[in-house]
């Protein structure tokens, strides 16, 4: 039967508060409260139902970055997961590390482990790129169902429901095909204690992206971090014919 | 530190000897994975599903019935109870974290899991034979069903040997009559460990301890007390009148009650310090949160240095609490003396919730005083936990005794 990656990514915990480096090169980390990315707790959640649904037999949770990524991997297998790979990336390489390098060494992880599909979180909350999946996707030449709210695999398919804009679209894809999660896909369990117990034993495999044939140079460079720009208070005004002058004197329309 | 971290992660064994050996407390400076691991799924349920409802549970005095139920899927009903009696199999630590968080949310489901896991399941681990566990314990792992445990008398509190309560043998059956008070959970048990007088010359030696389902016929409920906090938990007396229940109810071996009592609350106070300490730090979380936010004399609240001094003393309260409650439960888990630890433990963590949330109340000035902030009802919570399970003045007897007896020649 069916394998299945997942991809976990540790971010900065969504609810901290988050202060530019003085060098404006980047964000605090250190000390800082990481947790799982939201997006890849939903997709891990996603393909322990699946398993739990007999739809496939293995649910391998990956994760890309220094030692501390492990506890990530480790909350997953808490979450239900089989077992974990840990990709090493370790320093400026893991600071210039973006989309495309995650989306090569995920694509030949698919292949190395057979997986029948790839599901991952549609973003992360730090970078907001929203491009992993698909780059994972094009690399593979597979096809892909991106911001799905709700998967049904039905024999070597699997039908997709993905919010858009203007809706919510149902495709058809075969598989293997690569997905990523949106909120509504489904509500993340807790992890429970006597599968926190049973997490210590499964195993986590290291690797190195050169194990993989995957070179970590960057194609992008960071210039410059910046605060947001301060929220200015608001203008009252009394009619709208006020509020069109204004927006029209300050070059909004 | 890198050492003490490698002899934690080596298991409870280790921990003992980390315990005992080693003169720096680096290994008490961080906590193993799987403890942290299980530390944060509490904390996050804890915020997400308790902390939004607590005001509501406390205003309404509604017992947390789902969210028993959630956290029994979690295993946080039976922390220690191994695997294959439908527990969590995890250490009196992780016991201590997991308490220490919900309560941090709800001090009153705090104090129903606390309940479950060391006064009702607690005795029938450590005393039970192997049917009682399975028939008295596997049910109660699930949260569909919470236990209580029945010493207190309207006649006796602290002074627990002087039970009143009687059971006589009748044939097959143990006949108990009597009243107990002051039983949390009462009205939402299915099963009470009780303890009752079954020879009267022998004093506190005739006590023997039974298991008895609830409800059941001759066993009757007095009305809910109207309490100042944990008003989640319902709390009323146990009215026994003829309840009859079969030999193979009584727990434990005949006149050993007293021993039983007394041993399920030495670890009843580590769960209890645990709640104690998650009420103190959602106290100084509300107090800090709040010192941020508050402008007066042009500046947040927290750059006076009264404030300052409060929290700081908050906080120099709760961790050093919490360091006695670690202690405590890592010599538990090491199978090593702990009646001291737990006693200190207890009335350290219970004078700094009360501590904590006196001053928290101070820190938010008039908004500390109304319901909009919850800094009044962690100050009402902290109040029981100086008084039950042993009054803060029992845990200084216990304190004094156990420090006397290691100074005498």
């Amino acid at each position: 039967m069916s394998r299945v990656l997942v991809g976990v990514k540790r971010v900065i915990d969504y609810a901290v508060k988050i202060r530019v480096k003085p060098d404006q090169s980047g964000v605090v980390t250190d000390g800082v409260k990481h947790s799982m990315n939201p997006f890849c707790e939903i997709a891990v959640e996603e393909a322990v139902k699946l398993k739990e649904k007999k739809f496939i037999k293995e649910v391998v949770a990956v994760s890309c970055g220094p030692s501390q990524v492990t506890e990530t991997i480790r909350t997953a297998l808490a979450m239900g997961c089989d077992r974990g790979i840990h990709v090493e990336v370790s320093g400026k390489d893991y600071e210039a590390m973006g989309p495309l390098q995650i989306s090569k060494i995920f694509a030949a992880l698919a292949k190395k482990e057979e997986a029948s599909l790839v599901i991952l979180g549609k973003q992360a909350i730090d970078d907001d790129c929203n491009q992993t999946g698909q780059m994972t996707a094009a690399l593979l030449d597979w096809p892909q169902g991106t911001f799905a709210s709700e998967v049904t695999i039905d024999g070597e398919t699997v039908k997709v429901v993905r919010e858009i804009d203007g809706g919510l679209e149902t495709i058809k894809i075969s598989m293997p095909a690569v997905l990523t999660a949106d909120l509504r896909l489904n509500t993340p369990r807790y992890a429970t204690l006597p599968n926190i117990m049973k997490a210590k034993k499964k195993k986590i495999a290291n690797m190195k992206p050169a194990d993989l044939g995957v070179d970590m140079v960057s194609r992008v460079e960071v210039l410059r971090v910046d605060e947001p720009p301060t929220r200015l208070a608001g203008v009252k005004v009394e009619t709208v014919d006020d509020l069109v002058a204004k927006l029209k004197a300050n070059g909004t329309i | 530190l890198h050492r003490g971290i490698l002899e934690l992660r080596q298991g409870p064994s280790a921990l003992g000897l980390c315990v005992s050996g080693c003169r720096s407390l680096s290994s008490l400076a961080e906590l193993p994975e799987m403890h942290q691991m299980m530390r944060q799924t509490c904390r996050d349920y804890a915020d997400r599903e308790l902390g939004p409802i607590a005001g509501k549970l406390d205003k309404e005095h509604l017992f947390p019935a789902q969210q028993v139920r959630e956290l029994g899927a979690m295993g946080v009903m039976a922390v220690e109870v191994p695997e294959a009696l439908g527990g969590a199999g995890m250490d009196y630590l992780a016991y201590s974290l997991a308490v220490e968080e919900i309560s941090r949310g709800c001090g009153s489901t705090g104090c129903v899991v606390s309940v479950n896991n060391s006064l009702y399941i607690g005795p029938i681990l450590k005393f039970g034979t192997q049917k009682q566990k399975e028939q008295w314990i596997t049910p109660f792992t699930t949260g569909e069903k919470v236990g209580c445990f029945a010493l207190s008398e309207p006649g006796n509190g602290s002074d627990a040997g002087a039970a009143s309560t009687l059971a006589r043998q009748e044939g097959e059956e143990w006949v108990l009559n009597g009243t107990k008070a002051w039983i949390t959970n009462s009205w939402d048990a299915s099963a009470t460990v009780i303890f009752a007088t079954t020879d009267k010359s022998l004093k506190h030696k005739g006590i023997s301890a039974f298991l008895v389902p609830m409800p059941h016929p001759g066993l009757s409920l007095g009305k809910k007390e109207d309490k100042l906090g944990i008003r989640a938990t319902s709390t009323a007396n146990l009215i026994l009148e003829d309840c009859r229940i079969p030999l193979g109810n009584m727990l434990g071996s005949r006149g050993s009650g007293f021993k039983i009592a007394m041993q399920t609350l030495d670890s009843g106070r580590i769960g209890i310090a645990s709640q104690a300490l998650g009420i103190a730090q959602a106290a100084l979380d509300c107090a800090a949160d709040y010192a941020h936010k508050r402008t007066a004399f042009g500046a947040p609240i927290g750059k006076l240095q009264a404030v300052q001094f409060k929290l700081a003393d908050m906080a120099v309260a709760v961790e050093s609490a919490r360091l006695l409650t670690w202690k405590a439960a890592m010599l538990k888990d090491a199978k090593k003396p702990f009646t001291k630890e737990a006693a200190m433990a207890k009335l350290a963590a219970s004078e700094a919730a009360t501590f904590c949330g006196h001053q928290s109340i101070q820190v938010l000035g008039g908004m500390g005083y109304v319901t909009d902030m919850p800094a009044e009802r962690h100050y009402r919570d902290a109040r029981i936990t100086e008084i039950y399970e042993g009054t803060s003045e029992i845990q200084r007897l216990v304190i004094a005794g156990q420090l006397l007896k290691e100074y005498a020649s």
